[in-house]
């Protein structure tokens, strides 16, 4: 089966047109990596600078890669059943597209804005560390190999979140159902980086080859698998 | 569409030649455009459709009709490859209805659902833009440009679809539909919530398009839509009730019938009308008013004509009565509910 880059480029391009245009679902993207980092700005600010020995033996950044977790989620779930509910997708899926092509699509106009705003956020939370953290804290924070897995980790957590939310999205009969749903999907990618940030479960090279193998992986099948249960019918019907 | 700026024939005609269609489309030239036989759809056990047979030729306007829930929508989705049939079988575009061929299916055929399901927010160009990479078309702009003109919607290109009313976003829809220049273009309600003069462009573009040989299927509930604009028709109801050309199907169901007027009661009648030529029977349909059952009008009313002179009637008129392809359908879905009451 061959994959056509012009179809996915199609659906790639509609779709990044669409969120740019709909503010609820901008304002919802935004408001998760706000959340995510108000308190460990707090936090970081009021610590003193003879907090930041402990502070080295732990992984506070990765704390953070909760929202490449979270936030593609939340426009991946709208994807299909958004869909759906306005009466756009039967005239798409009435075109030469394959379901294949129309998922890779979707999850990569999910994939892009997300990666984007984590790296923003990630960015702007830096700033304020380097510029307003107590002197020591800093440093203690902002490690080469937290910034490496952060950036390496954000784009893979990001995918297996669309994954999961586009599965849930084309089972869903309503948007607010397969949002609320794939939030709490995300909750295990989220406890298992902040049990690593708090140190619960020892990050090191080893663990983070495993965790990269392993959700390089996740996102191969997930598209695989996602495009298997992914049911014109039904989703036409909504009968089978 | 105002009449000046409408071309729609050269333009579209213009659309069917420059995507040629090659020795594919060549080699399918002398086979049905759609070919059903025995198709079957039920959904939980429910029958939506049952046993329907039909073939329609290219180049084609083939109407298919029935009341709400009778199974149109579900058999051109079948048709369209969006869902599988329960049983039977079909070609489309002259390739068999089966899940492996679904993609190069679409590729020949274009739907325009009832709900035009335009994305909302985007700008109609935008809307073709998408659809046009989705169906992979060459030189995207100018078929977009061409597709706009057709139906009289390139002013207003740039405007979110969103914003328009009920009839443009149905014409952008139809726009949409004839990007790529399909081979079977399946049109459902094509002129639902159309006002008049949009509903008369609709028409003479579904004419045009016909003419320049793509084959259309039409499911309708505007009778008179159907009537004007197809070569035949289908009336279903689950199953196919009846299917052919609207003047055949009228001869099918209904007896042809003169009407004879006279400004007062004919003395005896008998002895006017019977053993006229062509006329099989005759009854007595108000004080001065007669209908006469004629296997040919044209053998029955000159007869009739001269027997009424000849008995000095004062004749106010003759006429053939005429039913509708309302009458026909009327007549077949009273049938069928009739049925299910006993």
């Amino acid at each position: 089966m061959s994959i056509s880059r012009r179809r996915v480029r199609a659906i790639f391009r509609k779709e990044l047109r669409e969120y740019r245009r709909n503010r609820s679902l901008t304002v919802g993207m935004a408001i998760i990596p706000v959340i995510f980092c108000i308190q460990p700005l707090v936090n970081v600010f009021t610590l003193q600078s003879a907090a930041s020995i402990p502070l080295r033996h732990e992984h506070v950044l990765l704390y953070m890669l909760a929202i490449p977790a979270l936030v593609p989620s939340f426009v991946a779930a709208y994807s299909v059943v958004g869909e759906r509910q306005q009466g756009t997708l039967e005239p798409v899926l009435t075109t030469p597209i394959r379901r294949e092509e129309l998922l890779l699509g979707k999850a990569l106009a999910a994939l892009l804005p997300s990666i984007a705003v984590a790296y923003l956020v990630y960015g702007l939370f830096l700033a304020c560390v380097e510029l307003l953290a107590r002197p020591g804290v800093a440093s203690a924070l902002i490690r080469g190999p937290d910034l490496l897995a952060q950036v390496l980790f954000t784009p893979l957590l990001a995918l297996w979140s669309i994954w999961i939310a586009i599965l849930i999205s084309t089972r869903s009969a309503d948007v607010r159902v397969a949002q609320q749903l794939s939030a709490l999907a995300s909750l295990p990618s989220v406890a298992l980086t902040t049990l690593i940030a708090l140190n619960v479960i020892k990050a090191s090279l080893v663990t983070a080859l495993a965790a990269g193998v392993a959700l390089l992986l996740l996102n191969r099948i997930g598209w695989r698998f996602v495009s298997a249960a992914f049911d014109r019918e039904r989703l036409i019907t909504g009968t089978r | 569409m105002s009449s000046n700026d409408r071309a729609p024939e050269p333009e579209l005609t213009g659309l069917r030649r420059q995507s040629g269609g090659g020795a594919g489309r060549a080699a399918r030239a002398g086979t049905a455009a759609i070919e059903a036989s025995h198709l079957a759809k039920d959904f939980g056990g429910r029958a939506a459709v049952a046993d329907v047979s039909f073939s329609v030729a290219r180049g084609e306007v083939f109407g298919f009709l029935g009341p709400n829930g009778a199974g149109k929508t579900t058999t051109v989705r079948t048709l369209g490859t969006l869902i599988a049939p329960t049983s039977g079988s079909a070609t489309v575009a002259g390739i068999p209805l089966t899940p492996e061929n679904g993609v190069e299916i679409r590729r020949r055929i274009s739907i325009m659902p009832e709900s035009p399901g335009l994305y909302m927010r985007l700008s109609v160009t935008e809307n073709l833009e998408c659809f046009a990479d989705l169906y992979e078309v060459p030189d995207p702009g100018g078929r977009i440009a061409r597709a706009l003109r057709a139906v009289n919607l390139a002013d207003r290109a740039n405007d979110a679809c969103g914003t328009l009313s009920k009839g443009l976003r149905q014409r952008a829809a139809l726009a949409r539909a004839l990007l790529s220049d399909p081979e079977v273009l399946f049109l459902d309600e094509p002129t639902s919530g159309l006002d008049p003069v949009a509903a008369r462009d609709v028409h003479e573009l579904i004419t045009a398009l016909s003419q320049s040989g793509v084959t259309i299927f039409l499911t309708t509930h505007r009778l008179e839509e159907a009537e004007r604009l197809c070569d035949r028709v289908a009336i279903l109801n689950t199953t196919l009730r009846t299917i052919g050309r609207p003047d055949e199907l009228r001869d099918q169901l209904f007896a042809r019938t003169l009407m004879v007027r006279t400004l007062v009661p004919i003395p005896a009648p008998g002895r006017v009308f019977g053993g006229l030529p062509a006329v099989d029977s005759w009854h007595q349909d108000g004080p001065a008013a007669y209908v006469l059952a004629v296997s040919d009008p044209a053998v029955a009313a000159p007869a009739a004509t001269r027997a009424l002179v000849a008995a000095g009637a004062d004749v106010l008129a003759i006429s053939e009565s005429h039913h509708s392809l309302e009458d026909v359908y009327l007549e077949l879905v009273n049938q069928d509910e009739e049925a299910s009451r006993r």
